[in-house]
């Protein structure tokens, strides 16, 4: 999106700046439908550093830690010295080595944001004396709130199908009311064909001003803005649909900010553009390029650089150790989640002969689901796909709890006095079980609850078609397909197992308004239960598995594929349709649930180190326990990190660094480059972790470099409005992005995806598919691949493959994990694991 | 176990005494022990709860007679004393029980909530600070020592509202309940100032018991007791946020959600209901005051009602619920149904701390319902007429009947104009003008003999009323806070010399009205003139600087001062304008009222130069700063 020629026409084009406007808000779904995405995504086309100085010269966002945090850092030896150096000569040359680490290290420089929004509408204040944000914000936030509420009033917005504007409209002319004080602003907005460049007349008169006003008018409270906009392109994020645009909902601000001068001034005011005392420059003029921001790149390369390099290194030693092939006793497909990690290692670790891989969660099952007695369905597969099939849900036995508190019933006048005094009586007890000995109650939220493992699932195709065209169930043909492809993009394709496990995850947790978040992100924010349950089911099948062996992927009759859920809060593993086992993988099946209650308990008392207040000496099991009861605790604001600390991705077969301790940093995605010569299913994999986890990773980085504006600061004074957002109290504007206690831990450095496979079939495939290949080529992640061969590691750069050797060397293999991870609540270093 | 009998009113030291010892030993712990902070509130809070069991329960083995405790005389002349006076019945009884069980509940749940807060001690010390002004009010034995509680509650919900103080709305917010809790002061005060004549003597609580000598009092005074009656109302209807001043209580709701739970869902707003079940045996005589309860619970039942019911966000939805049941708790009272009251103010309480804390959970909760059972919510069809009807309390209820725009506008805004209207008074002028007449007045009063008594008559009235015009400019200046805290000292000045008049005024009685103005007003001018001098830029009462940031320290000594100035019982001059108002004669109503508005008034004005200077998005962008919308 360059600078729009309307400028230069002096045409304003509404439907463009409308366009573009939409663009550049934040564009978070409602809670519902958590989906992470890179906050800055308006800036995307350009390049990482200078998309964050331009986002902070232009809408005052912080891009980067503070210099101060830098430098701390720096002090710390969490910045190396060395790779300073090294950084800064690859930018600037050798020559200036010096010059600019004394710049990073102790240079002064004036590091105030003054943003270019907002200072053309600042001129109501200078010239005009009028605070119009605290007259109209209380009002418009109030009716787009109650407009778009999904179920928190009890009385529904009057009229509300026909639209924003219209419903409005005949509210205001119903009644003996109005939401204006002057005659003016009700009279226009009664006028069927009113249009909001009318408006932008008689409010600002000058058209070269009317782009920017709109932007400054938007971003004084961009959460609902964007909350409108992201409605208007994606309706179906309600479930109660309403009919909402960006244009409607300005028309409305406007309205209100004429009567607000109306009010002050009386109708007689000339228009702002009449008055503006100091030209704002323009909002999308070109930014000048400073030392500072030069400075800011610097320490973030270097940053992350420092840590890029030991990963490197370790992966450089690690390649070389060479692993057995022997047999293995049970292989066990995870999600590339990066919470995924370390159950992986230790399931690896009690069991040296299994075998793990990672795949995204969804295991190509590309679906709708629909649970049994719901209206609704909902997408379990990446968000930027669009499922054509739907699977359906049988037979649950699952009903919902209740609880009192949350019905709608206790603000009635006459009932309510009568409830109020006994079940208020109740809610004393309620609380003080709930604070000290917290259990699971209706307000909890559990993954297993996502999917009846007793109901039934319509996987196969009986010829029924729904009204919105969605295919019920796959064909045989299709599944046959979508399973070939996983398993061969993982490279699991010989040597099966008697036992094949693919496990899905989710979270549990209460009190927690960003629950969808926790999910797996493969599923669009959904448990992967049904996902894994039907993929089970699909590898398990006769007929699938002939068309297989047409597909060269030929597995013995006696492997079993068996569906499980890990839910990464409480680390628990729930598997399903264990009864289709034939006797002996049923036996051996009993010892490996034993082998992953050992697993998930060491998992858990890893995880215990970051949280503080919990203890993590002792007893793996004793530990689990605490960690079990964060999830349904009110007063626990972090249930668990999420994928706090995320840095990496790593492309290729886990035997390469399998004994490299990565602490939960890494989503790990299976692939055998052997299998894959011309990078077709390299592609697959790069246009899906990409998008999903340089989001995940994105949407943590700016959440926490700028906690106040693109995060959604701390939650402990949230409130939720309409279900759909938070805000601080009861006059704020909405907060998208991540809330402070979920962020608090992450080191903010940007995906470095590692890919094992020959730099120039990379490169081909990169080539072949210019969207992934825009999130490398502008820096959004960076990429290393090592060539499986000669183990050289290639970092691209600006579309090519150049030499990367690692200045560090690794210490010594460690063989007390136990101990550092009791001891250690930091990030730990990279470690090499004594196998 | 007869030594406990024995001494039973003893006892109720610990309720005091504990929460203020808690208080200050969570003063001085540092900002990096959270655990140990979180253990002073915990066992604070824990302690008060057990010995509220065991003392209720002695209580009610005695048979539940009230108690009084005559704790400490603070001052004592001739014919005033001023003296901390305890009580203890079943409305003790419950308040504290509900009290100290909900402290509790919020200290253990906010040790897990809070961690790694920025704020996490102030937090506490909070809470410490308002579980101590909550006891202290429920254990009241008289209009002063009730007032103390009252002042520590109003400045500590002050404090909470404003914890995220580095954002604007919460400071905004702050400041306004702050000033709307402030109209209610103003009753109590004036209450108090009226009982003074109605008794001819500081009146107890336990006094009221005793109904014939009430009786005999209203009989014999009816204007009086009318006036004071309405005084307790007003003072009641701020506190519990009934009309028209509901709108305070959801936007008290800025705070982490414990501190929103347990102080604006269920302790502090149920206090205007305390209030009118502690004052019952003196208005429940009077039947148009019983009526006007009814009514004004009534009518603030079915007002808020359907504003809860429109509510989209889930707290403000409870502030409103919660306002519709304390409605209909003053009607309760107002019949004489105490009993149904105090189970009916419990279970409000509990209900709504419940409801608050778990508020985040309803996201999930109601998005699953609606998963599974979705009804598309129908709109019936109804005739035009009742539309019209229907339409208009959507929009009103969606505006919340514009309670918040009225108060502005009516009290606010006015007071303001009156401030801004006098802006012609400078330092300069103010000074060889006003500093003249303060001469004459001084000269008046050592001759005061000879002066015309028709005359002497007016002089008290004339300085009160420049001391007033003094916190009215105060009030209404937007640019320099210097001017407005030497505008706001000087005040003070005015008081003492127009009581003068009234009686003799001893020079004990001037040391203890001036002494913490003079010397906190000292240090707060001192804390202005540095600010002034490091931050010239940023140094007026136009809009928030936030230098709380930068200056905490500063900050810190600023608002000791500001309590100082405005009165607050932490200096003796809290107790010397209770001194002044003694002075206050029956029929000079006008004096008294201006006094009260000054006293009232000049809080606002001190504790909005601290919110101005010291609060609010700070002014400086070198780190990350909230929008002020957020």
């Amino acid at each position: 999106m360059q600078t729009t020629h309307h400028q230069q026409n002096g045409v304003f084009d509404l439907t463009e700046v409308l366009h573009k406007l939409g663009h550049y808000l934040p564009a978070q779904a409602p809670l519902k439908d958590f989906i992470h995405h890179n906050t800055l995504h308006a800036f995307q086309h350009e390049k990482f550093h200078s998309a964050v100085t331009k986002a902070g010269e232009i809408f005052g966002f912080k891009g980067y830690l503070s210099l101060h945090d830098f430098r701390q850092l720096y002090i710390d030896n969490k910045i190396d010295d060395e790779i300073i150096s090294r950084v800064i000569k690859g930018r600037k040359g050798s020559s200036e080595v010096d010059q600019w680490k004394s710049k990073m290290i102790e240079g002064s420089f004036d590091t105030e944001h003054r943003p270019r929004i907002g200072k053309l509408r600042d001129t109501w204040k200078r010239v005009y004396k009028v605070n119009l944000d605290k007259v109209t914000h209380p009002v418009l936030f109030r009716i787009i709130s109650n407009y778009l509420d999904q179920g928190i009033s009890k009385w529904d917005f009057p009229a509300s199908e026909k639209g924003l504007l219209a419903s409005l409209r005949e509210i205001e002319k119903n009644s003996f009311t109005s939401f204006f004080s002057g005659k003016r602003a009700k009279r226009l907005l009664n006028k069927e064909d009113l249009n909001l460049k009318e408006l932008l007349d008689l409010l600002i008169y000058k058209e070269e001003y009317f782009e920017q006003y709109l932007f400054d008018l938007s971003f004084a409270h961009p959460g609902w803005s964007g909350m409108v906009a992201v409605l208007e392109s994606s309706p179906k994020g309600l479930l109660d649909r309403r009919n909402v645009s960006l244009s409607d909902f300005i028309i409305i601000d406007l309205l209100l900010e004429i009567d607000a001068l109306d009010e002050k001034l009386g109708e007689t005011w000339s228009p702002l553009g009449l008055k503006v005392d100091k030209k704002p420059v323009k909002l999308f003029a070109k930014v000048k390029d400073s030392d500072l921001a030069m400075v800011y790149e610097l320490w973030q390369e270097s940053f992350e650089w420092t840590y890029y390099d030991e990963v490197l290194a370790g992966m450089e030693k690690t390649s070389h150790q060479t692993h057995s092939n022997t047999t293995a006793s049970f292989q066990a497909l995870f999600c590339i989640d990066d919470r995924e990690c370390s159950i992986r290692r230790y399931a690896e670790e009690l069991d040296k002969n299994c075998k793990t891989f990672g795949t995204p969660g969804h295991f190509n099952i590309v679906t709708h689901f629909q649970p049994e007695n719901s209206a609704f369905h909902t997408q379990i597969c990446p968000a930027p796909l669009t499922p054509k099939h739907l699977i359906k849900e049988l037979e649950s036995g699952v009903k919902s709890k209740k609880d009192y508190h949350f019905t709608n019933h206790d603000h009635s006048l006459w009932r309510s006095g009568i409830t109020t005094a006994t079940v208020g009586l109740w809610s004393g007890f309620k609380l003080f079980a709930n604070i000290f000995k917290p259990s699971f109650t209706a307000s909890a939220v559990s993954s297993f609850e996502h999917m009846d493992e007793k109901g039934k699932l319509t996987i196969e195709f009986q010829g029924e078609t729904t009204e919105d065209g969605l295919q019920v169930g796959f064909t045989i043909d299709e599944m046959a397909d979508a399973m070939g492809r996983m398993l061969k993009s993982i490279g699991l394709v010989t040597d099966f197992a008697p036992l094949v496990y693919l496990i899905g995850h989710g979270a549990s947790s209460v009190n927690n308004t960003y629950y969808a978040g926790y999910d797996c992100g493969a599923c669009s924010g959904r448990p992967g239960s049904v996902n894994a349950r039907v993929a089970s089911w699909m590898l398990n099948d006769e007929r699938v598995r002939l068309r297989l062996i047409d597909m060269g992927l030929n597995i013995p009759a006696t492997t079993q594929f068996i569906g499980g859920l890990h839910d990464t809060t409480r680390d628990e593993i729930k598997f399903f349709d264990e009864d289709v086992l034939n006797e002996k993988n049923a036996i051996a099946h009993a010892g490996r649930k034993t082998l992953f209650e050992q697993a998930l308990d060491l998992d858990a008392k890893e995880r215990s180190r970051r949280f503080a207040l919990s203890q993590t000496k002792g007893s793996a099991k004793k530990v689990h326990d605490k960690v079990k009861l964060r999830s349904v605790s009110l007063f626990e604001p972090r249930p668990e990190y999420n994928h706090a600390t995320n840095t990496l991705c790593i492309i290729g077969r886990r035997d390469s660094f399998k004994d490299l301790f990565l602490d939960r940093r890494a989503f790990m995605n299976s692939y055998d480059y052997r299998l894959d010569p011309k990078g077709e299913f390299l592609a697959g994999i790069l246009g899906a972790a990409a998008p999903v986890c340089g989001g995940i990773n994105l949407e943590y980085y700016f959440s926490r470099v700028d906690t106040d504006r693109l995060g959604a600061g701390s939650k402990l004074p949230h409130n939720v409005m309409g279900l759909i957002g938070v805000a601080n109290g009861s006059d704020g504007d909405l907060r998208p992005g991540l809330p402070f206690q979920m962020v608090e831990i992450h080191d903010p450095m940007r995906l470095m995806i590692y890919i094992e496979q020959f730099p120039n079939v990379v490169l081909d495939t990169l080539n072949g598919s210019p969207a992934a290949k825009q999130w490398f080529q502008d820096e959004w992640i960076h990429l290393v691949v090592q060539h499986p061969e000669s183990k050289l590691l290639h970092q691209y750069i600006e579309g090519n493959f150049v030499e990367y050797h690692p200045l560090k060397k690794l210490n010594d293999p460690v063989s007390d994990l136990n101990h550092l991870i009791e001891t250690t609540e930091d990030n730990m270093p990279v470690l090499i694991l004594n196998s | 176990m007869d030594f406990i009998f024995q001494n039973l009113p003893w006892f109720i030291n610990i309720f005091i005494g504990v929460p203020a010892l808690g208080f200050f030993v969570s003063l001085v712990i540092p900002e990096r022990k959270e655990f140990a902070l979180s253990v002073v509130a915990f066992v604070t809070s824990l302690t008060t709860l057990l010995a509220a069991f065991v003392f209720v329960g002695f209580w009610a083995a005695q048979g539940f007679h009230s108690i009084n405790l005559k704790e400490v005389v603070l001052y004592q002349s001739e014919e005033y004393s001023f003296l901390i006076d305890l009580y203890f019945d079943r409305v003790t009884a419950v308040y504290l029980l509900v009290g100290a069980f909900l402290t509790f509940m919020i200290a253990a749940f906010s040790r897990f909530y809070m961690h790694r807060e920025k704020g996490f001690k102030r937090f506490f010390n909070t809470i410490l600070f308002f579980f101590l002004g909550y006891n202290l009010t429920i254990f009241s034995g008289n209009f002063e020592t009730l007032f103390i509680g009252w002042e520590i509650l109003g400045l500590s919900s002050f404090l909470l509202i404003a914890f995220y103080r580095e954002r604007y709305l919460p400071v905004r917010n702050a400041m306004r309940v702050f000033s709307i809790y402030r109209i209610g002061d103003v009753g109590i005060l004036l209450a108090m100032w009226g009982s003074h004549h109605l008794w001819d003597a500081n009146i107890t609580f336990s006094q009221l018991e005793n109904h014939a000598a009430v009786h005999q009092h209203v009989v014999g005074h009816s204007a009086a007791a009318i006036f004071i009656s309405l005084m307790i109302v007003l003072a009641a209807a701020v506190k519990s946020a009934q009309l028209p001043f509901s709108s305070w209580l959801p936007r008290a709701m800025e705070g982490p959600t414990p501190s929103s739970a347990i102080f604006y869902g269920s302790l502090s707003v149920h206090f205007g209901a305390f209030l009118l079940m502690r004052t019952y045996p003196f208005w429940s005589e009077q039947i148009y005051i019983r009526i006007l309860i009814i009514l004004l619970g009534l009518v603030t039942a079915i007002v808020a009602s359907p504003i809860a019911r429109i509510q989209s966000s889930i707290k403000s939805k409870v502030a409103y619920a919660s306002i519709v049941q304390i409605g209909i708790i003053f009607i309760e009272i107002a019949l004489g149904l105490e009993a149904l009251a105090l189970v009916h103010f419990a279970g409000n309480a509990f209900m709504r701390t419940y409801q608050l804390l778990v508020s985040p959970s309803v996201v999930a909760y109601r998005i699953r319902e609606q998963f599974y059972h979705y009804e598309k919510r129908t709109q019936p069809i109804v005739s035009t007429y009742w539309k019209k009807w229907e339409y208009t309390i959507y929009q009103l209820s969606l505006r919340e009947f514009k309670l918040d725009h009225i108060l502005n506008r009516y009290v606010f805004n006015n007071i303001k104009k009156i401030g801004q209207n006098l802006s012609f008074i400078t330092l300069k002028n103010g000074f060889w003008f006003f500093g003249s007449v303060y001469l004459i007045g001084v000269a008046l009063y050592f001759n005061k003999a000879s002066i015309d008594p028709k005359l002497l008559d007016y002089l008290p009235e004339t300085f009160s009323f420049i001391g007033l015009l003094m916190v009215f400019r105060a009030f209404g200046e937007r640019k320099s806070p210097l001017l407005a805290w030497i505008l706001l000292m000087t005040n003070n000045f005015w008081s003492v010399l127009a009581t003068s008049f009234l009686g003799e005024l001893s020079v004990i009685e001037l040391v203890f009205y001036l002494s913490g103005v003079v010397i906190l007003g000292i240090a707060g001018y001192a804390i202005l003139l540095l600010l002034q001098k490091k931050e010239k830029n940023y140094f007026s009462l136009n809009t928030y600087y936030g230098h709380v940031y930068q200056h905490p320290r500063m900050a810190f000594v600023f608002l000791i001062s500001c309590m100082g100035v405005m009165g607050f019982p932490i200096t003796p001059t809290f107790i010397g304008e209770d001194l002044l108002f003694s002075h206050i004669q029956e029929n000079q109503v006008f004096l008294a009222v201006f006094n009260a508005l000054a006293y009232i008034i000049g809080g606002i004005s001190v504790v909005r130069i601290y919110a101005r200077l010291f609060l609010g998005p700070h002014c400086k962008t070198y780190h990350s700063t909230a929008l002020k919308a957020s």
